[in-house]
């Protein structure tokens, strides 16, 4: 799973949609993997707007990444090459190969096994 | 405005049709189809803006190529006369100087390269001068004859009508891309994949574009997501069943250690098959995000995610049963929450596997129709396809969310099923379309439309 995907991903359990925690999961216990892609700024662009900015400077921060700048990139910080280049490093580039993702509200564990989450639910949560 | 010939595949009439009009629309380009007729590959137009023309149908999958119409007729006498009385109009004097080459394209027939050389001698009253040039010249100009065979068995002698034209644009499906995307030579497919022309051809219809971000619910082999990414969208797909997602040779077999974590052990041999390998053999794994091991109706994209397209082809039955989340007979899990091993809840282990239930179609379909508008921005859209029984005294009720416009609605007819490949634009709040939730719902529609059609299915 992609670095990406994290922040696009929240508890699949309906009765945490309400609440604000169930987004972004709790990552631990995680086996990350460096995998290259060819750099595309024009591609990292267009996906800062799909980006939920704090979810990603959490979840990096799960996984041991305090690096990046607290607010969303904007205006002239877009045209700085290495910060989207180490965007592309994070996003694309890093995928969790195994791995926990915990719900913040309901506390349900979620794993990522072979680099694939799996949000499947036992019968009482679905 | 310029004539213009598009030579059509003579393969999914109502297809080829809708997929040039999808086209159109992505491209705003204003053209009349109307002279489409399912019979013939043939198909002239006029269209005013070049540069669209050029444009229009470089990505079809069932069409060949589009010509400047540079004149036509019966006979090669009426064809040279029509040419001429376009002098004008094509402006022959722009291409005095173009590398040039001819070209011969057949339908139903074709002639020996003796007599094409001949054929070719009467052009020589155009005014190119520029050298002839068989690989990248500046124009092709290309004869393309209509046969019509005199039997089913004897194909004609001479054509019944010849086009003259200048080469405007091929298409996918005159560059190859059939060939390359063809499953024969495809690194993982399953049971359940999905043939690459139609899939293309769903991705045209859904206006999947580059920077799109594509999702495509039942993913199963990824057919549909490695034909968003032909076309450039960046893909994720999920599936509830994760032995397709997983693929062959993946499977680091897991040992568990004393302490219940488990260890990866190194890969055993062999080639991994799986849907980001697909995407390696084509070249564009950049454009492969992720598929997720999720029941589509238990989502875990956060409520604010948008996709820009949803292609899909969910599993009716056929091969493989709808199934979603939870017991099919509950009482057999009742209390099942609280067992625990090693300390822990049995349901929050590693290797815990949960149950499915059967799930109806009709449902499921709602539930997609419903996620559409929830996901998609307004003006962008929904391809998936559906099956039914073809059975003459039955009137086809095709599900219709008010949100959604019904672009599409396409057949595809077997011995005795038929699938229907269903497109909607979602119109926002405001649309007010037709709702035909309650009418879905009915044990009739059921009944006719699925359980019918697949015991026949399944009794072949």
């Amino acid at each position: 799973m992609k670095f990406l995907t994290t922040n696009f991903v929240k508890c699949s359990i309906k009765t945490c949609d309400a609440t604000t925690e169930s987004f972004p999961l709790k990552y631990t216990n995680c086996e990350l993997i460096q995998s290259s892609q060819d750099f595309n700024p024009d591609f990292i662009l267009s996906m800062l707007d799909r980006l939920d900015w704090s979810a990603l400077v959490k979840v990096a921060q799960d996984l041991g990444n305090s690096a990046l700048p607290p607010v969303k990139p904007e205006g002239e910080m877009l045209n700085d090459v290495n910060l989207l280049q180490d965007l592309h490093t994070l996003l694309l580039e890093t995928c969790i190969t195994e791995g926990e993702m915990t719900c913040q509200h309901c506390g349900h564990i979620y794993y990522i096994k072979n680099s694939i989450p799996n949000f499947l639910l036992p019968p009482h949560l679905a | 405005m310029k004539e213009y010939l598009v030579f059509l595949a003579q393969q999914h009439p109502n297809f080829r049709l809708a997929e040039i009009h999808a086209l159109a629309q992505l491209i705003d380009l204003e053209v009349d189809l109307s002279q489409h007729d399912p019979t013939t590959p043939f198909l002239i137009v006029k269209i005013a803006d070049e540069e669209k023309a050029k444009k229009w149908l470089s990505r079809a999958i069932l069409t060949k190529a589009i010509y400047e119409l540079w004149g036509h007729g019966d006979t090669e006498e009426l064809l040279h006369q029509d040419v001429k009385a376009r002098k004008e109009m094509n402006e022959w004097s722009k291409y005095e100087q173009s590398s040039f080459k001819f070209d011969f394209q057949g339908y139903q027939g074709s002639r020996p390269n003796k007599s094409k050389v001949k054929i070719m001698e009467r052009f020589a009253y155009l005014p190119f001068e520029g050298p002839i040039r068989m690989k990248d010249p500046d124009e092709v100009f290309t004869v393309v004859e209509h046969y019509v065979p005199v039997t089913e068995h004897d194909s004609a002698e001479a054509p019944s009508h010849l086009y003259f034209g200048r080469l405007v644009s091929l298409t996918g499906r005159s560059t190859g891309m059939l060939e390359k995307y063809d499953l024969k030579k495809r690194n993982y497919i399953g049971t359940t994949t999905f043939e690459a022309e139609l899939s293309l051809v769903s991705c045209n219809l859904a206006h999947v574009s580059p920077g799109d971000f594509m999702y495509d619910p039942f993913v199963g082999t990824g057919s549909f997501l490695v034909a968003g990414a032909a076309y450039g969208a960046l893909t994720v797909g999920s599936d509830i069943d994760g032995r397709l997602i997983r693929g062959k040779g993946n499977n680091t077999k897991m040992q568990n250690d004393s302490e219940g974590k488990s260890q990866k052990k190194k890969k055993q041999g062999g080639e991994v098959k799986d849907i980001q390998s697909n995407f390696k053999q084509y070249g564009n794994k950049e454009l492969f995000l992720d598929v997720l091991t999720m029941d589509f109706t238990h989502n875990a994209f956060r409520d604010t995610l948008k996709f820009d397209c949803i292609v899909c082809d969910p599993p009716y039955g056929i091969r493989e049963g709808l199934k979603v989340l939870g017991a099919r007979n509950p009482e057999r899990f009742e209390g099942k929450e609280t067992v625990e091993i090693d300390g822990m809840k049995a349901f929050l282990k590693r290797d815990y596997i949960p149950t499915k239930k059967p799930y109806a179609l009709d449902d499921m379909l709602y539930d997609l129709l419903q996620f559409s508008s929830e996901r998609l921005p307004v003006g962008r859209r929904l391809a998936f396809w559906m099956p039914t029984a073809n059975d003459e005294d039955v009137e086809t009720l095709i599900p219709q969310h008010k949100n959604l416009e019904l672009v599409y609605h396409l057949e595809q007819v077997f011995n005795n099923w038929s699938r229907r490949l269903l497109v909607y634009v979602n119109k926002g709040d405001g649309f007010n379309g037709e709702d035909n939730r309650t009418a879905t719902c009915l044990p009739e529609f059921r009944k006719r439309y699925f359980t019918k059609g697949f015991e026949k299915v399944e009794d072949q």
